[in-house]
């Protein structure tokens, strides 16, 4: 009885979660430029005209761009401060973490428009650079605390044994400690890069003129007529995150078995 | 992803073996805290700076001054912006994690093998741009939108209501909507680590199931809900696209009062007081929270 009500409760969350995002793509279909029902008919004009709007697809690839840049560099910091914290007794790493956890407790405006005094007083120009060094503000702290979980439950007498049996340092890192840290790597890029990615208020104070794709489509907002087109970025975004998505998860599933079976309460 | 982030802090960090040569564990390190000070802390010292020079003439000139700070805590519109932020994110946060929690609940213990499939069909809809899905409540919530033109086609009504779009109240449901992954998951986490032959012998110890849900589950969840309602908490206090897209001049926040100083008003000495006071608060408020919220697991053992 008990289970019949949460399953209900689950299935009216899920319709909660689901529902405003669906009319994105619905309405990305939808003849009329203007978002309000009735429907007015199908239409595919405004993937048609996606394909067309040059100033939307640069935003595109500043984001990714800046996307692909902000993972790598902010895993790689996070890879190499988890790896300080977790195997070495140093002084000073409570401190450490907490300076590099604070961004998660000051808001994004704070954290943007002081970059920006920054930069504008060493009169360093707004560029999609700057940009990056917002986010990896951001999201180095993500990067850390995906690693630092990662780095704790590795056993590190692995990497001893692989020594002990004659690998050198380079060998051992790629045959022992790589392989044992990637699936940490991998949730930690895509962590950071979609935290970027999809990043609008740091990017807006730090983007100057090269917009990136949530700055431009802040920009478009206010033209009614320009709403579809964004709809349909929107929702073919969201279907490249699923088929990404459901694509990882596969393939986690298919690498790593289970670990602990699930038993029902 | 979520499951990590979460221990990957509130755990602590268990440092493993000692190890020799500590000087290379600070040049491991070194890089990011570099980093760090460039974009964190000489950003900040720099907004600390400016909030202390008046208004009016050159910036970093004229000796320091506490007017902003005055400014901002002596007028009265500053205030009241203050706190309704602070109320409409304690709404938002109540509300996220008190209807995250069941849902993380079903997830933990009666998904079954699917366990999978229903954490994969929560997480999709945040992959949606954020600008989207908080403009996509603008289409629900507006003048126009999905209630209003629903209810005129039924009958129900015969002019759109204007109540639903503009107000503290969209807000809230907007950012409810918004962040509503970052309390099932932490939730779920905690729900998960939890030792199921404890439950098993509250049962056999008598207890049923409510009392048992009251003395084992809940409990043992707290860290969990804790860690959902500071990560739903601070970064609503300080958001800015939701209030700005469907909360109108009476939903207005913390976040679109600092913007405009460095936008419009050009007023950069206010503006950085005011995003220093707010970080304050909210610090000292979520520092609050947690010690309550500790001192209150410490009671109830």
């Amino acid at each position: 009885m008990r289970n019949r009500g949460l399953l209900v409760y689950a299935a009216a969350y899920l319709a909660f979660l689901y529902l405003p995002v669906l009319f994105l793509p619905l309405f990305s279909f939808n003849a009329s430029q203007y978002i309000a029902f009735p429907l007015t008919g199908f239409t595919t004009q405004w993937y048609t005209a996606l394909f067309a709007d040059t100033a939307m697809l640069q935003a595109l690839s500043n984001s990714l761009k800046v996307g692909v840049v902000t993972a790598i560099l902010s895993t790689l910091l996070g890879l190499l401060a988890a790896k300080a914290v977790t195997q070495y007794r140093l002084k000073g790493t409570g401190t450490a973490l907490g300076f590099i956890g604070l961004p998660l407790f000051i808001p994004d405006v704070v954290l943007g428009i002081a970059l920006l005094l920054l930069l504008a007083a060493i009169g360093f120009p707004l560029s999609l650079a700057t940009v990056v060094l917002g986010h990896l503000c951001l999201c180095t702290p993500f990067a850390l605390a995906v690693l630092i979980a990662r780095f704790e439950g590795f056993d590190r007498s692995l990497e001893e044994a692989s020594a002990d049996l004659g690998e050198n340092g380079w060998m051992t890192f790629w045959r022992v400690t790589f392989p044992l840290m990637l699936p940490g790597i991998t949730a930690s890029l895509l962590l950071t890069f979609i935290t970027s990615f999809d990043e609008f208020l740091i990017a807006y104070f730090l983007s100057g003129t090269d917009a990136t794709l949530p700055v431009f489509f802040w920009s478009q907002l206010r033209f009614p007529a320009r709403l579809p087109v964004v709809l349909a970025l929107g929702a073919l975004i969201l279907l490249a995150s699923v088929v990404l998505v459901v694509l990882a998860e596969v393939v986690r599933n298919r690498g790593v078995a289970p670990d602990k079976k699930t038993i029902g309460a | 992803m979520g499951k990590s982030l979460i221990s990957g802090f509130s755990g602590g960090v268990q440092v493993a073996k000692a190890e020799d040569g500590n000087d290379a564990g600070y040049l491991l390190l070194s890089p990011t805290l570099a980093v760090m000070a460039l974009t964190l802390a000489a950003p900040l010292a720099l907004l600390f700076l400016y909030s202390l020079t008046r208004t009016t003439g050159p910036v970093l000139e004229g000796g320091a001054t506490l007017a902003q700070y005055a400014e901002v805590l002596g007028r009265e519109g500053y205030r009241a912006l203050f706190w309704r932020s602070l109320d409409i994110s304690a709404v938002v946060t109540l509300a996220t994690v008190a209807l995250a929690y069941p849902m993380a609940y079903f997830v933990a213990f009666h998904a079954g093998r699917r366990k999978f499939l229903w954490l994969i069909a929560l997480t999709i809809p945040f992959w949606t741009s954020y600008l989207l899905r908080v403009f996509a409540w603008k289409i629900i919530l507006g003048y126009g939108g999905v209630i209003n033109s629903a209810l005129i086609s039924i009958g129900l009504i015969s002019a759109p209501l204007e109540f639903l779009l503009y107000n503290p109240f969209s807000v809230v449901v907007t950012l409810t909507h918004a962040w509503a992954a970052f309390a099932i998951l932490p939730i779920y986490v905690s729900l998960e680590k939890i030792d199921r032959s404890l439950l098993e012998a509250a049962t056999d110890l008598g207890d049923g199931p409510l009392r048992r849900f009251l003395r084992i589950t809940l409990p043992l969840s707290m860290p969990g809900v804790i860690g959902a309602a500071l990560l739903v908490f601070v970064p609503t206090t300080g958001d800015y696209v939701t209030p700005t897209l469907v909360g109108g001049p009476q939903g207005a926040m913390i976040a679109n009062i600092i913007s405009v100083q460095f936008d419009r008003v050009g007023n950069w000495p206010l503006g950085a007081a005011l995003a220093l006071a707010s970080m304050a608060v909210v610090g000292v408020l979520a520092m609050l929270f947690v010690a309550a919220a500790r001192a209150a697991a410490k009671a109830a053992r």
